[in-house]
């Protein structure tokens, strides 16, 4: 399966939203609402998408060492251990602003409300 | 996504003081919260014995943890702000652990609770730091070098104002996504115990960040009242 880049994403949806130039200026406004809709929604999915898969490989990295460094000094697991989990949390929490910045899209667009009442919603 | 059922809301509309319970719930569990710590602190404090039955041995062993844990982070002088990293850490804790009971809601999971005492960390960071350096605690801000304050002072203010966005929004995060995943397995499966794991899963996490808000402040105070560059 083809890996599809960010920028061949929003290259298709510019080249959809062209489109919307052939309609009548009538619907013209409703289509050009709607699609704002539909990109929130696609871009608070990359988000949280893209997020998760750097916060995942970051975290893969800090467990490798920390598991290596136990089995070289089982002695000194007790630290390694609450160092290691205080680091993922650290690393978590950047997928967690994401998460929310995500979440503020979804939920709370601050333009949302003139976007319904213009498209006629 | 309907309105989950909370038992203090309820409590509260019976008295009549519906608008209150519905706008600020996580204003009435936080009141839970304190009540439940001036209880256990009262008593834990009545009949203090020189060989401690259990209960006192139990809050003894949880307050000398994390008096031991803060020792080792701060050094010696940071044992006299025990009281605030101790209350941070168990009131933080005892709020992320409400919401996993069923009926009723996190405080944390509502971004005033969270932003409420990431000031009290940023506030106390900088009380801390003026009242050992007085007017030098300006030091910190400025870098090493003297003629490149008017450069550092700014990127500075910046770094601590994020402190306080970091530390509010990793917890609000965390636990309110907690709370969202909850909500949602129980609607789509409730009947299964699908949202049981979770559960699990939410006690390691409402621990998890419990101890880094607390650690992290640690570290901010320990950095206020050390040396600058």
């Amino acid at each position: 399966m083809k890996k599809i880049s960010v920028t061949t994403l929003l290259t298709a949806l510019f080249v959809l939203g062209l489109a919307a130039v052939a309609m009548a200026a009538e619907t013209e406004i409703r289509v050009t609402g709607l699609q704002v809709f539909q990109r929130i929604v696609t871009m608070a999915g990359l988000t949280i998408a893209v997020a998760a898969f750097g916060c995942a490989l970051a975290q893969g990295i800090s467990i490798k060492s920390a598991v290596g460094g136990i089995a070289r000094n089982p002695e000194a697991s007790g630290k390694i251990t609450v160092t290691m989990l205080i680091g993922l949390a650290l690393i978590e929490s950047l997928c967690i602003y994401a998460l929310v910045v995500s979440l503020i899209l979804l939920y709370a667009y601050p333009m949302s409300g003139p976007i319904k009442t213009l498209v006629g919603m | 996504m309907e309105h989950p059922i909370l038992f203090l809301s309820l409590l509260f509309e019976t008295f009549g003081l519906e608008d209150f319970a519905h706008h600020y719930p996580h204003v009435i569990y936080s009141w839970l919260v304190v009540l439940g710590f001036i209880c256990a602190g009262w008593i834990a404090g009545k009949g203090v014995q020189i060989i401690p039955n259990r209960i006192q041995n139990f809050i003894e062993v949880v307050i000398d943890g994390i008096e031991n844990f803060q020792v080792e982070m701060m050094g010696e002088e940071g044992r006299r702000y025990f009281p605030l990293i101790a209350t941070i850490g168990l009131y933080v804790f005892a709020c992320n652990l409400l919401g996993l009971v069923p009926g009723m809601l996190s405080p944390t999971a509502n971004i005033n609770t969270t932003l409420s005492v990431a000031l009290v960390t940023f506030c106390a960071t900088h009380y801390v730091g003026i009242r050992y350096h007085g007017i030098k605690y300006i030091k910190h801000f400025t870098g090493s070098i003297l003629p490149m304050a008017p450069l550092m002072i700014p990127i500075e203010i910046i770094g601590h104002l994020s402190r306080v966005l970091s530390l509010t929004l990793r917890l609000f995060g965390n636990i309110m996504g907690e709370d969202l995943v909850l909500a949602i397995l129980f609607l789509l499966a409730g009947k299964f115990l699908a949202p049981v794991p979770m559960m699990f899963l939410g006690i390691f996490t409402s621990f998890v960040q419990a101890l880094i808000f607390s650690l992290l402040s640690m570290l901010y105070i320990s950095g206020a009242i050390e040396e600058a560059h």
